[in-house]
């Protein structure tokens, strides 16, 4: 039998509020060099152009500064791969988590966005808790940490539809780039669409999740959904929305594509829109 | 792109001089308002009590900053999504108000009024929270401070850096812009 490794909660705690602080004000290579890319290479239009430059500027400042990207630093989105052979002392895995959340916005001057009820209350936590957190047991001893702060104004444009297996390839495709079409300038272009197909409606939602995460200049391992993804990427920036929806090429900086076994009556499409600040950043203990 | 150098007050020859996708850097002061405070604004102009700033002439920025770290004068403060606005709009360009920064589409209403009181909707772009910051050089509460971030301030901005997005001739380029650039997917 693998013997049991040991991990305190504080040790989950502290990586928690490293990572929010790292990922709210310090943006990805991959988002970087794609957004460099498109001002250098790619955006023809003016407007657009002037965009890119803004928002690349941005990303130096907050970066050098130590300051958020966004004002709207987001809900505080955790996946936990948990190794079936650590056990968590000293407390709580989910109270550590919130902890480390609300210790992140409190000393990095992020704006606390969540509120206790989604109807009726609407009182502001005041430390940006509870995170949404996604735990799952894997084989070994470590414990992987993903976290996504995950702004509103894209969120709101994401959307899920449970399609019929006769409308395929075709109606995921149509789905997905009518869903980023008609939220126009709203997420905050040029965006990182993730998609997720196949398995149940919440299963689907996660892998569209779990698919902005995925670097932005990796393609999808199967050739068949790398050419989807493809496919969607280039009817998605033949729309002319370009950056902030000022007009241009660029709309999107990728679109990747998860999927899951499903059902045979149903194929379930879920589409999680990413602004251009696509924040996360992971650790391994 | 050549960006037009704008100094508010606004008055109307300089915004009929402006036109959807033109460059500004804005200098000045401005004033910001989001949801809770266009409702108290126009229930204010609708008892006929004073609003607490003159609005003539003036530039609002709907915007909710993140708190300051030492040494900005404000924390990230990009622009919120403009339409919320809308209802209460067109009674404040009637008070004359000539410029909004938000992101966003307006609706026709808005539209209307800015041609019929000659104001220009302004774009800082959504996301660039920390540039905008910078281009902030003094703050001062103005009125429902109880309202906390959606308190009205008195932002001094230096060289802002904003695009027209809707002129006071009902040119949109969130509608313009985009079919510019629209192409047709071969199939």
């Amino acid at each position: 039998m693998e013997e049991i490794r040991q991990i305190k909660s504080d040790l989950v705690e502290d990586a928690v509020k490293a990572l929010f602080l790292k990922a709210n004000t310090s943006i990805g290579q991959d988002i970087y060099n794609a957004l460099s890319d498109g001002l250098n290479k790619k955006e023809e239009s003016p407007c657009g152009r002037d965009v890119l430059g803004q928002i690349l500027r941005n990303h130096d400042i907050a970066r050098e500064e130590g300051v958020p990207i966004c004002q709207d630093t987001g809900m505080a989105v955790v996946f936990l791969d948990i190794g079936q052979d650590v056990h968590i002392t000293g407390g709580g895995l989910e109270e550590a988590v919130n902890r480390g959340v609300a210790r992140a916005y409190e000393e990095g001057f992020f704006r606390k966005s969540v509120v206790n009820d989604p109807l009726f209350d609407r009182k502001n936590t005041g430390d940006n808790t509870p995170a949404v957190i996604h735990a799952r047991i894997v084989p070994g001893r470590l414990l992987d940490i993903m976290v996504t702060p995950k702004g509103f104004g894209s969120e709101n444009m994401s959307a899920l539809k449970m399609l019929t297996p006769a409308e395929g390839v075709q109606g995921v495709e149509n789905f997905v780039v009518e869903t980023v079409i008609s939220a126009g300038p709203n997420p905050c272009p040029p965006t990182v669409v993730g998609v997720g197909v196949g398995g149940t409606m919440e299963k689907a939602a996660l892998l569209a999740k779990r698919a902005t995460l995925r670097p932005v200049n990796e393609r999808h391992p199967d050739s068949r959904y790398a050419e989807l993804e493809i496919r969607m990427f280039e009817r998605i920036n033949n729309s002319g929305i370009g950056p902030a929806g000022l007009g241009g090429r660029i709309t999107s900086l990728a679109v990747h594509l998860e999927h899951a076994p499903a059902h045979i009556a149903g194929t379930a499409v879920a589409v999680n829109v990413c602004c251009h600040a696509c924040r996360h950043a992971q650790v391994t203990l | 792109m050549e960006a037009l150098s704008l100094t508010t007050p606004l008055d109307t020859e300089t915004v009929r001089n402006l036109q959807a996708g033109d460059s500004v850097l804005l200098n000045g002061v401005i004033y910001t308002a989001r949801d809770a405070a266009h409702q108290r604004l126009v229930e204010s102009a609708d008892a006929g009590r004073p609003l607490p700033f003159p609005i003539k002439g003036q530039v609002l920025y709907y915007v909710g900053p993140a708190p300051a770290p030492s040494g900005w004068a404000v924390g990230p403060a990009g622009p919120t999504t403009s339409g919320r606005m809308d209802p209460y709009t067109p009674r404040l360009l009637e008070l004359g108000l000539k410029g909004m920064i938000g992101k966003g589409s307006r609706s026709a209403g808005v539209i209307e009024a800015m041609k019929r009181h000659d104001a220009v909707y302004l774009g800082a772009v959504g996301g660039a929270a920390a540039l905008v910051a910078k281009s902030v050089t003094g703050v001062e509460i103005v009125a429902y401070e109880d309202l906390g971030p959606e308190a009205v301030y008195r932002f001094t901005v230096s060289h802002l850096p904003l695009t027209v997005l809707i002129d006071c001739q009902g040119r949109n380029l969130y509608v313009t812009g985009p079919e510019k650039y629209r192409r047709q997917t071969q199939t």
